[in-house]
């Protein structure tokens, strides 16, 4: 049991904010508090969780109407302070419209929204989100979206793989990254990707859909409990 | 006035969406199409005022909202 505290950010259109909130649940001891988007002042916690669905509808673009909401400025003022981010799905989308990650996440390559199961590698394992993996592991976790496709210019693509900022990319089950595991077009195969100080993670695949046996799965469970005990530390 | 914003994907920023309108327009039988980009067109109502100063404040909208800078491009007209 920690008394380590979480907030779980809720947008009109989220729909995975109860799902995350399980998953932190499960790992914490407690439920994190949900934190609804009109508010402009989010309490001081350990860790704050960005959830998936479609947040105003997708309006102009992912996440744009999200990341301009007054909560994200708190979001973006407590991640300055180190406090820990997750952003997944459409809370990665909102991640880099509101600057806290490099890069844009457009329309996928195929142009279908995709569904699925997908092979992750998990590329570091020395973050507070995959220490509970190790470095090399391959998981399988479900994508939902149809704006998932990792794109930024050269310069930040380079200085992403250069400082190693990728966490997780999508891969063939035996690890091999390839174009055909590619599943949105993705540059470099990008699933999710960290902020410098690696405080901030956004990532494509929902490790909170496959976090508890009655799911189907539990590959996804391992990252809420690095969280949980990395902030209980 | 009225402002008018033009948001068009950067090149070199791969527009899927453009090549399936491509390629629907020469299933249709229309020859001579070399490349489709879409965008969006956006038009604002504003209070009557100094015309450059509206430029700059739409400019102000786009940076912050209207277009991701990182994959678009944008452009403002104002008409008064």
């Amino acid at each position: 049991m920690s008394a380590a505290s979480a907030a779980v950010i809720v947008f009109p259109g989220s729909n995975c904010d109860r799902d995350i909130a399980v998953s932190l649940e499960a790992a914490l001891g407690h439920a994190p508090q949900m934190v609804w988007h009109g508010d402009s002042d989010l309490p001081n916690v350990d860790l704050i969780a960005v959830p998936g669905g479609f947040s105003y509808g997708d309006y102009l673009r992912s996440g744009a109407m999200a990341a301009n909401s007054p909560i994200m400025r708190e979001v973006v003022a407590q991640a300055g302070r180190g406090v820990p981010v997750l952003g997944i799905c459409n809370g990665f989308q909102v991640l880099t419209e509101c600057g806290l990650l490099p890069g844009v996440l457009m329309r996928n390559a195929s142009l279908k929204f995709i569904c699925r199961d997908v092979d992750l590698r998990v590329e570091r394992n020395d973050t507070i989100f995959t220490r509970d993996y190790g470095a090399g592991d391959v998981i399988r976790v479900p994508v939902a979206h149809h704006d998932g496709n990792y794109f930024t210019d050269p310069d930040t693509l380079k200085s992403l793989e250069d400082n190693d900022r990728v966490a997780f990319r999508y891969c063939a089950p035996d690890g091999a990254v390839t174009q055909a595991a590619n599943p949105n077009g993705s540059l470099n195969n990008i699933a999710g990707i960290l902020n410098e100080e690696g405080n901030v993670l956004g990532m494509m695949p929902h490790p909170e859909r496959l976090a508890d046996p009655q799911l189907g799965g539990t590959d996804g469970a391992p990252m809420f409990t690095a969280l949980a005990e990395a902030i209980a530390a | 006035m009225k402002a008018r914003v033009h948001i068009t994907l950067k090149n070199g920023v791969l527009d899927p969406q453009g090549k399936a309108i491509h390629n629907s327009l020469e299933g249709l039988g229309f020859d001579g199409v070399e490349d489709v980009r879409q965008g969006k067109f956006i038009e604002i109502e504003l209070a009557d005022g100094d015309t450059e100063a509206a430029k700059a404040r739409v400019a102000n909208m786009c940076e912050k909202l209207l277009a991701n800078t990182v994959i678009e491009n944008y452009t403002v007209e104002i008409e008064s």
